[in-house]
């Protein structure tokens, strides 16, 4: 009797759970449905048919559409600055790291700190000087910009990611290879670069996902068409397509199949990059 | 992988011998050469373009500047303005309200979601797979797509509210008073609880199952065990989700920028929207950059503050291992 009530219990504990698991499940889908379903109608259906019902005549005009109004230079000019990103940070992350582990000198030490400090300043807080400084020097309104700034605000979650991961290399290998006259270039070149396949890899999605989605950066940087990145273009699309809400829906979603398709081949590491980057 | 790496390691004895003597001062040398290559290029830009706007941001402050013309020393004017600026006042309360609800809202949410999902039924895994779309979307992009979804007239909400006899969906969300601050508290919600899901279903596999089975042997209820197992377990998950979270929606701009942009009246104007305001089309960039460091203080204040009063020691040996 005891076993039966208690079977009961949790059979019934675990028909909540999935209930309440199901209604999040709706929260989640049933905008990105609407959105779906709304970008293939015409503006003329699209106020007048249930918004909820795939019903009536549909079409995938409006894609072509945004493609052709711009969005195509959006996404080129989001890809351009999403790879330089990626490989600059990656880059200059992993070389200061490993000198700051290997490093015996003052300036590799102060540079850690630095870094650590830098951490906790959020971007809204200085955008005004980079602002300031990217006019100075002539970079205003050009990709080179977003490309630097974004890349110099990665850094400090980068270094420090990648600091405790080159710390765990054993120290053996490293020695092993200074000792049989390896130049330090040839050790980062042979050892470190090889050894950090999972760490680049995490903190690249990491930073990519964060450069590919940011806006105050573009907002603040760009203005022309020609140098719009897709989070920027579609804010543009908003003034532009005014109520022709089948084709703005269109365009987030064309937006985000770069992304979709990184999820859906990669999700792993895709999810490794964005949690594992706060859990370490 | 080791052995990888062991075969790349150079061949060649010979040279070892000869080079052996010069060792010291040579890698001595090379290695100050070599903190320079791999250092300074990293620094250069960071200090750049991170560190010294800090400085420009302070400095600036005390200025008064249009962005074009001469820049004016006025001391603390622009401090002593902020200090009794109403507006500034109401932008602190109600970038405070947000980030406070933004924690409610969000932290049971995602601790009950990320729980769920930590679960190793197959169907919790798919489900999984689906909860984690938001984090592909960009903010601009759930924005807009909100915003066609809570149109008054057009949008699917107001759809259920006329056809499908739900009335009270029937609401001017990102336009009326009363709703306003609570829409886009529900939107940052549903745009962040994805990624918060996804610590704290990491954070939640990580505590021992052996600690449960223990206290369910010594009778313990599951809440007990809740209390008393998961919530300690869980500390690390707990400081870095709530700190990720708070300083993030103090510092909350986009979506507020796309749909309401401060409005109704200034119903959702937070600090970040004033201070892009006062620089970008005030320009005031003096003002501005007073509002620039007040939001870098509470952004670095909070983060700290939560890493101490939570007595983070895991943290903190972490952090002191590192440096």
């Amino acid at each position: 009797m005891k076993t039966i009530l208690y079977l009961a219990k949790k059979r019934t504990i675990g028909l909540v759970t999935f209930l309440l698991g199901s209604v999040w499940l709706v929260i989640v889908l049933a905008p990105i449905y609407f959105m779906a379903l709304s970008s293939l109608r015409r503006q003329g259906t699209y106020v007048t048919a249930n918004p909820w019902v795939p019903s009536g005549p549909l079409t995938i005009h409006q894609y072509y559409v945004v493609f052709h109004s711009g969005l195509g230079t959006y996404l080129l000019n989001s890809l351009v600055i999403t790879f330089s990103c990626m490989i600059l940070s990656l880059l200059l992350s992993l070389g200061a790291s490993f000198r700051i582990i290997r490093g015996t000198s003052r300036f590799s030490k102060l540079s850690l700190r630095l870094i650590v400090f830098g951490l906790a300043i959020p971007i809204q807080a200085i955008i005004i000087p980079i602002y300031v400084i990217i006019d100075k020097v002539g970079l205003y309104d050009t990709l080179t910009a977003l490309i630097l700034v974004m890349t110099a605000s990665a850094i400090p979650v980068s270094v420090l990611i990648m600091v405790s991961y080159v710390r765990d290399i054993p120290r053996e290998l490293i020695d092993a290879m200074s000792t049989d006259g390896a130049s330090e270039w040839t050790i980062f070149r042979k050892l470190i670069l090889p050894l950090s396949g999972p760490v680049l890899a995490t903190v690249g999605i990491y930073n990519g996902i964060n450069v590919w989605n940011n806006f105050l950066i573009p907002l603040v940087l760009t203005q022309s068409n020609s140098t719009s990145v897709l989070p920027l273009g579609l804010y543009k699309f908003q003034s532009q397509f005014g109520i022709d809400v089948p084709a703005i829906m269109a365009a987030v979603l064309l937006s985000a199949i770069p992304l979709l398709i990184l999820y859906i081949a990669m999700r792993k590491q895709f999810i490794k990059g964005l949690g594992g980057i706060a859990m370490r | 992988m080791l052995a990888r790496s062991i075969n790349i390691l150079p061949e060649s004895t010979q040279k070892k011998v000869a080079r052996r003597a010069d060792l010291p001062r040579k890698v001595v040398g090379s290695y100050w050469k070599a903190d320079v290559v791999g250092v300074l290029p990293t620094m250069l830009l960071y200090g750049f373009l991170v560190l010294l706007p800090i400085v420009i941001a302070a400095v600036l402050s005390f200025y008064n500047w249009n962005g074009v013309g001469a820049l004016r020393f006025t001391g603390f004017t622009n401090w002593d303005a902020f200090f009794h600026d109403p507006i500034a006042a109401h932008s602190l309360e109600v970038t405070g309200i947000l980030a406070v609800a933004s924690w409610l809202v969000q932290t049971p949410i995602s601790i009950a979601l990320g729980f769920f999902i930590a679960g190793r039924q197959r169907y919790r895994a798919v489900y999984a797979a689906f909860y984690l779309l938001p984090l592909i979307l960009s903010t601009v992009g759930i924005g807009l797509m909100w915003q066609a979804l809570l149109d008054p007239n057009f949008g699917g909400l107001a759809w259920l509210a006329q056809n499908a006899g739900l009335s009270f969906l029937q609401q001017n969300w990102l336009g009326s008073n009363s709703t306003a601050l609570w829409t886009i508290v529900a939107l940052i919600a549903w745009q962040f609880i994805p990624f918060h899901t996804l610590l704290y279903q990491m954070g939640r596999r990580q505590v021992p199952n052996v600690l449960y089975e223990a206290a369910s042997i010594d009778g313990a209820t599951k809440w007990q065990q809740f209390i008393h197992i998961t919530l300690p377990q869980l500390r690390y998950t707990i400081v870095v989700s709530s700190t990720l979270m708070l300083v993030g929606s103090l510092t909350y701009f986009d979506i507020i920028y796309v749909l309401t942009n401060g409005g109704p009246g200034d119903k959702t104007r937070v600090l970040s929207l004033d201070m892009y305001q006062a620089a970008f089309v005030a320009n005031t960039f003096g003002y501005a950059s007073v509002l620039a460091v007040v939001l870098g203080v509470i952004g670095v204040v909070v983060a700290l503050l939560l890493v101490r009063l939570t007595g983070f020691s895991s943290l903190s040996s972490q952090r002191e291992g590192m440096a």
